[in-house]
């Protein structure tokens, strides 16, 4: 009769906390869900310069965001980048022209690399602008080639050429190497599914 | 009545200083070492364990005496699972900035081995009112050493407190204070100050 009072005891405590988590959680998720979509929201009229709204247009799961002009003309369009960094999931958010060969901005989502190290990518407090490895890539144009990262050597931005943080060459890679991915990739789709 | 008054006193004082849980006991160290590279993710973290650990007290001291021993840990365990997940959902919820500073730090308070020690050596024997005022020093004790390790690193390697600039214009920031052998550096001094002055006392 021993083992049964175990049992019920730890099948009534983890009952209990279940069930209370699992309402809790339904009265979190929603806000969790509004503050992402808030963040998503600030950061594409942060990346698509001389908006004035934007759509979502799905095309096969891919969400890209046309930016609209005031008279509702399409001028840019902006979608995320999401792939592992150096131990974390990175999310970015690229602004782009709609032929997809200018990066306008980015913005990073999501990360949670080595703090002090690779969080640099988008807090450097060693900068007087904690941003300046993100806005490295503002302006650079891709017709045929990809972004590439250099260290130690001044980075040439008309080549698409960007400088790599010191002791966070991998986290500085994956944001290259995502960025990339998600341009090649969504560049096909985006002429394809107009 | 009245030594049972000054012995509750004790409790709550004894997290503070004679029993703190970092610079005593050297428990919690990982969010300790982890976290405080300003002194405002100390206090948050601090805050956080303090809720953490309050409630799970709370509970397992009015449960102690149905809890059979053989499933004690199990139940200490999941206790503090889902105060820790309560702290972490609300956070994300209604404070979504702290909750992205801290990070992974927040789910890890459930290994904290702080809060399941507490369990062990005092909610799980003694009365409700004892381990919530146990709980509150330890927490407390916690919390204030995080925040001040937080501060120092943050002064030294940044030259601001809670960002507020302290040092002037002129002082280059240690960078290494606020990475982590700066965490090292500065809980090993600590500890060391905190030894120090014990023995002075005693002296």
């Amino acid at each position: 009769m021993k083992s049964a009072k175990l049992i019920i005891v730890l099948t009534v405590t983890t009952l209990i906390s279940g069930l209370g988590l699992s309402l809790l959680n339904s009265w979190a998720q929603p806000q969790i869900e509004a503050y992402r979509q808030k963040v998503l929201e600030q950061a594409i009229y942060e990346v698509l310069p001389g908006i004035e709204k934007y759509k979502t247009k799905t095309i096969q799961d891919t969400d890209f965001y046309e930016g609209l002009d005031s008279s509702g003309e399409k001028v840019n369009v902006a979608f995320k980048a999401i792939g592992n960094g150096f131990q974390s999931e990175i999310r970015v958010l690229v602004g782009m022209d709609t032929s997809l060969t200018k990066i306008l901005g980015v913005n990073l989502l999501q990360q949670a690399e080595t703090p002090g190290l690779g969080t640099k990518i988008s807090d450097d407090p060693t900068r007087d602008n904690p941003n300046w490895f993100m806005e490295q890539f503002e302006g650079i144009k891709l017709a045929n080639r990809d972004i590439d990262y250099v260290k130690n050597t001044k980075p040439d931005p008309t080549s698409g050429e960007i400088q790599a943080i010191t002791g966070a060459t991998i986290s500085s890679e994956s944001v290259v190497d995502i960025i990339n991915k998600a341009i090649e990739k969504n560049r096909k789709l985006y002429k394809n599914g107009k | 009545m009245s030594k049972n008054k000054v012995s509750l006193i004790k409790e709550f004082t004894k997290g503070l200083w004679d029993e703190n849980p970092v610079l005593r006991m050297l428990l919690g160290l990982c969010p300790t070492l982890a976290v405080t590279n300003s002194a405002i993710n100390g206090l948050s973290m601090g805050l956080a364990v303090l809720f953490t650990l309050t409630s799970s007290s709370l509970i397992i001291s009015i449960f102690r005496k149905i809890i059979p021993k053989e499933v004690r840990i199990p139940t200490f365990i999941v206790v503090i699972a889902t105060f820790v997940t309560i702290t972490d959902l609300t956070l994300a919820a209604k404070f979504p900035e702290i909750s992205k500073a801290l990070g992974p730090f927040i789910p890890l308070i459930v290994v904290n081995c702080m809060i399941l020690g507490r369990q062990e050596a005092f909610a799980s024997k003694n009365p409700v009112g004892r381990s919530i005022i146990d709980a509150l020093g330890m927490s407390l004790g916690f919390t204030l050493t995080l925040t001040v390790l937080g501060a120092i690193r943050e002064l030294l390697g940044a030259g601001t407190i809670f960002t507020l600039q302290i040092m002037p214009e002129s002082f280059a920031p240690w960078m290494i204070m606020i990475l982590p052998p700066g965490a090292f550096l500065t809980l090993g001094l600590m500890i060391g100050a905190a030894n120090w002055i014990n023995a002075k006392v005693k002296a």
